[in-house]
């Protein structure tokens, strides 16, 4: 009875220390920074910057419902733990009227609202918590700039026991701390600055990288690549040359695909092609170049070995005459496209990409490359959702990754109707 | 069926002329299902886009991009697209002079197409409802630039489309006219009307006509769209 009785007072002693262990960490907020005074006649200045770091940081996609006002919220963000919506930045008593400097970077740095709540994840606090405080700060000023919008924000709805705060609070306790960024002075001032766009503001791993089962990613350095939740679009790796890596790239494709959403080499479509749109057009010629400098230095990762002959699809009839009817006006009989509006198919090494998610997507709902001012007319794709079954995409598909010299392995019908979702239907 | 002609058709629209950089090359993504020149899909869900006054497509491209129309393949090709782009592509489907096919044989009886007449010509004035005539002209062929015509719709489209803005589906600038319309009619007199619609044939080389400055029954938001509105979606 006594044996047992110590037992017991040990979890008792283990549970509240573990208790106590999440509660620290998860109220260690790193506030030494104070606010930096601003003159009065630096306050344009000031806001202009913090519009520019509020486009660099993609504020835009999350926090602005389609078609509504800018940073006024209510976009619903879908993971695979329910339903989050991105709250009103707007200076309205529904968004940050009450808040000051300080309660905006603690949200940033340790991803505290001003009232203490922890915030959720997909607010990407884990990279914005390598902000400098000045950048924090001028963000805020621009935002506080903008006319007022009275808009609720939405609760989320999340499922249990995801909606505890109490859960967010382990989560934090397993996958956060608070971190400033740090210069390598090993490497180039644009590569510092480079790494601090991509890591940081940019929160580029967001995507380009795998999420844990709990959909924490392995940290701001990892751009190997990922399948995007629920979105289902793959991002695919920046270490790998056979992927997005862009070791091999001259710099200004690097700086045009992210300016214009086309480069001789590639055009942006799906998620990325809304980073392009929202954020990384507006970016200065020097900050590109130092993205570019930073992705082309990346280490290289290569996922595993290249896809066997074996594997590979043999290409059908049925998907060689899909693709002459289909496909082939523009995209070429020989895969070969129309330079600077219809990309080729062979030799691209899209079209190689394990899981071939990206493909079926393309193929299902078409597409335009944004509107930008390098590319203010793009061409499009129509969608083949309607008149296309799942083993025609899988058909085309398998013929296109096994032709023009291309060995990647076939697509099946199962893939296809993975990807295609319950929408496209 | 309706799948075989479909695929028919897209076929037809990707196998066009060889390369040229104009903007009919850019479109390609719109006739791959509104058919050739924008001349209605052949299935009755995809509307002819020719002809149609310019203001209402690039409202109705508006609509899709931002989200008061739902159709998820028209908001994803739209979502990236900026004001400039989608005025030029309005205007490009709005200049195309392409000649309506005949309209289909009347499948409703003739008393329900007497009906669907008498609330196009007359409207409802004991329920204030306008007459369709009132606002989109005595030869219901629009008036520009933003009301566009009745003629040469399939029924099933226009069923569609009273339906969604009786739902709230489908949606417009407020205020939103069309939804007040659609939401006073019951369901069976918006079979009426499209049923009639459906069964007129479109006068030939029908340019929208009518004098747009003259007052309408009810305001209608789409008539005069704030072009650079802060609410734009794409451009930011």
């Amino acid at each position: 009875m006594r044996r047992l009785g110590g037992a017991l007072l040990a979890i008792v002693v283990v549970a509240v220390l573990g208790v106590a262990v999440v509660f620290w960490l998860n109220r260690n907020d790193d506030l030494e920074f104070a606010a930096v005074a601003t003159s009065p006649a630096d306050v344009a200045a000031t806001v202009a910057r913090g519009e520019y770091l509020v486009r660099a940081g993609s504020c835009f996609g999350c926090h602005t419902e389609p078609g509504g006002v800018p940073y006024a919220g209510g976009r619903a963000i879908e993971t695979p733990f329910g339903v989050v919506h991105a709250p009103n930045l707007t200076p309205d008593a529904t968004g940050l009227a009450r808040w000051t400097s300080d309660d905006f970077w603690r949200a940033l740095h340790n991803g505290r609202a001003r009232d203490g709540r922890l915030l959720y994840p997909a607010f990407p606090y884990p990279n914005y918590t390598r902000l400098a405080r000045a950048d924090s700060d001028a963000m805020f000023a621009y935002l506080q700039s903008l006319a007022p919008v009275a808009k609720q924000n939405r609760a989320h709805a999340l499922r249990f026991p995801f909606d505890q705060q109490a859960a967010l609070a382990v989560w934090r306790a397993l996958f956060f701390r608070p971190e400033r960024f740090a210069l390598d002075p090993a490497q180039s001032p644009q590569w510092n600055r480079g790494a601090y766009l991509v890591e940081t503001l940019g929160h580029c791993n967001a995507c380009h990288s795998r999420r844990n089962v709990f959909g924490a990613t392995a940290g701001p350095l990892d751009l190997a690549g990922g399948l995007i939740p629920i979105q289902n679009w793959y991002a695919p790796s920046l270490h790998d040359d056979r992927e997005a890596g862009v070791g091999d790239w001259p710099e200004r494709e690097v700086v045009a695909l992210l300016q214009s959403g086309v480069s001789a080499r590639a055009t942006v479509q799906g998620p990325m092609a809304e980073v392009v749109a929202r954020s990384t057009r507006y970016l200065s010629d020097s900050d590109l170049a130092a993205m570019a400098a930073y992705l082309r230095a990346l280490p290289a990762i290569e996922r595993g070995e290249p896809p066997s002959a074996e594997a590979a699809a043999a290409p059908s009839e049925r998907g060689a005459k899909l693709y002459a009817d289909r496909c082939a006006n523009c995209h070429g009989a020989r895969g070969e496209g129309v330079s600077g509006a219809y990309p080729a198919l062979a030799g691209n090494r899209a079209v190689a990409i394990s899981p071939p998610a990206n493909l079926v997507h393309i193929v299902l709902r078409g597409g335009f490359a944004p509107t930008t001012s390098g590319n203010p007319r793009p061409f499009g794709m129509p969608p083949f959702a309607t008149v296309l079954s799942d083993r025609d995409v899988a058909d085309v598909l398998s013929f296109i990754r096994a032709s023009w010299g291309q060995r990647a392995p076939a697509v099946s019908p199962l893939e296809v109707s993975r990807y295609r979702g319950a929408a496209a239907r | 069926m309706s799948l075989v002609l479909a695929t028919a058709a897209l076929a037809g629209a990707v196998r066009a002329a060889p390369f040229e950089d104009t903007i009919a090359q850019r479109v390609l993504a719109c006739t791959g299902c509104h058919g050739e020149q924008g001349r209605a899909g052949p299935d009755g869900y995809y509307p002819r886009l020719a002809g149609k006054p310019a203001g209402y497509l690039f409202n109705q491209l508006r609509n899709f991009r931002d989200e008061r129309r739902h159709y998820e393949l028209m908001n994803g090709l739209l979502a990236l697209l900026d004001d400039a782009y989608l005025h030029e592509i309005a205007a490009y489907f709005a200049a195309l002079d392409v000649p309506y096919p005949p309209p289909a044989a009347p499948l409703a009886s003739a008393e329900l197409r007497e009906r669907g007449e008498a609330l196009v010509r007359r409207g409802d004035p004991a329920r204030s409802v306008p007459a369709c005539t009132q606002c989109h002209g005595d030869a219901m062929t629009g008036r520009p630039p933003f009301i566009p015509g009745l003629l040469g719709l399939p029924r099933d489209y226009l069923n569609a489309q009273l339906g969604a803005w009786r739902n709230g589906q489908r949606r417009a600038i407020a205020p939103d006219c069309m939804a007040q319309v659609a939401r006073s009619l019951a369901p069976e007199e918006i079979g009426a009307v499209s049923a009639w619609l459906a069964a007129q044939p479109v006068p030939a080389h029908s340019q929208p006509a009518g004098d747009a400055g003259a007052s309408l029954p009810i305001p209608c938001g789409g008539l005069a769209p704030p072009i650079a509105s802060a609410a734009g979606g794409a451009g930011r």
